[in-house]
């Protein structure tokens, strides 16, 4: 492998550079996500024909599907940054793997949610007891035992080693997630994106469902590393480097001394 | 432009899974963003405090500095 990138990789995980990197990166991440996302939603709302089955009410898929993946995604990704936290004890990799808990948790509930408004109308509850809804909410458990563990230890380092254990454990649960629809008879319909083998969904369907796709990507990236950039700057504040963004940053108002600490 | 707003009937699930996921995704955006601020905010503070406790230290050397600020 080519010399220059452990150098590479060994500058960028030290904290500033991160911190710097981080900051420059994430407005493009969250501008194509915005991009993507306008682009996805106007095909699937508007350019793509109702469903002869479901009519207009399937439209749901271009948030739920996505957002389904994603919830999948980010647990692996924290699992992969959790094994590399343990490992080799990589401070960054702590920070991504606490950093993604949030976000995953947050498209999981999306996940549930819009998984709910869509079986209101379609099978006549919102909630049913069947795998594949079980398996997701276990996922959200997982995700608030990770976020859980991880504040209840009052070492942030130490609390993000035993909450990326926990999170290693939790990796079980994507495989049941992902074949529940198929070890199971479940209400839950099977999947029509398929990687081998072709998708049973027209293209007028698929574009935008993908485009979607793809904008959540972007979205988790701009997300981790908004949310890895604050960590960085909590863990060091003590740092020279820290110090000197916080001189340089405007004083608000809501936090400002005390009168009693302004007249002492 | 009113059918498309109707979703054929099913507009109550549609539009409030679209706003539900919008609000959410707003949401994790913005509360990193305001808890870095509230951060930064803290430790410049906390800075601004140790500077003047030092030129306090400095000027009257008999006054103890640690408590001079928490009557």
């Amino acid at each position: 492998m080519a010399k220059w990138i452990p150098h590479w990789m060994h500058r960028l995980s030290s904290p500033p550079t991160f911190y710097r990197v981080a900051g420059a990166l994430r407005p493009w991440a969250l501008g194509a996500a915005l991009l993507l996302g306008a682009v996805a939603f106007y095909g699937g709302l508007v350019l793509a024909p109702p469903d002869y089955q479901q009519h207009d009410a399937y439209r749901i898929l271009f948030i739920h599907v996505p957002s389904a993946w994603m919830s999948l995604f980010v647990y692996a990704a924290m699992g992969v940054a959790g094994l590399i936290a343990l490992v080799w004890r990589v401070k960054l990799a702590e920070v991504a793997c606490m950093a993604s808990a949030p976000i995953g948790a947050a498209f999981t509930v999306i996940t549930l949610c819009t998984g709910s408004l869509w079986g209101k109308p379609m099978w006549g509850t919102w909630w049913t007891w069947d795998a594949r809804l079980t398996s997701e909410l276990v996922l959200l458990f997982l995700y608030l035992g990770v976020i859980g563990l991880y504040r209840a230890i009052e070492d942030p380092r130490q609390g993000a080693r035993a909450a990326a254990l926990l999170a290693l454990v939790g990796l079980i649960n994507l495989p049941i997630v992902h074949f529940s629809v198929v070890w199971w008879n479940t209400l839950h319909q099977g999947a029509t994106v398929r990687v081998l083998g072709p998708s049973t969904m027209p293209l007028s369907m698929l574009w935008p469902l993908l485009t979607a796709v793809l904008a959540s990507k972007c979205y988790y990236v701009a997300s981790l590393l908004g949310r890895m950039r604050t960590d960085v700057l909590a863990l060091e504040r003590g740092k020279a480097w820290v110090r000197a963004i916080a001189l340089a940053a405007p004083a608000s108002p809501r936090h400002a001394p005390r009168a009693t600490e302004r007249a002492a | 432009m009113s059918g498309f707003w109707a979703m054929g009937g099913y507009a109550a699930y549609v539009w409030s899974a679209y706003a539900l996921f919008l609000l959410v995704l707003l949401a994790d955006t913005l509360l990193p963003r305001w808890r870095q601020r509230r951060l930064l905010a803290q430790t410049r503070a906390q800075l601004l405090r140790e500077q003047a406790r030092r030129q306090r230290g400095a000027s009257s050397p008999l006054s103890d500095p640690d408590h001079a600020s928490h009557p």
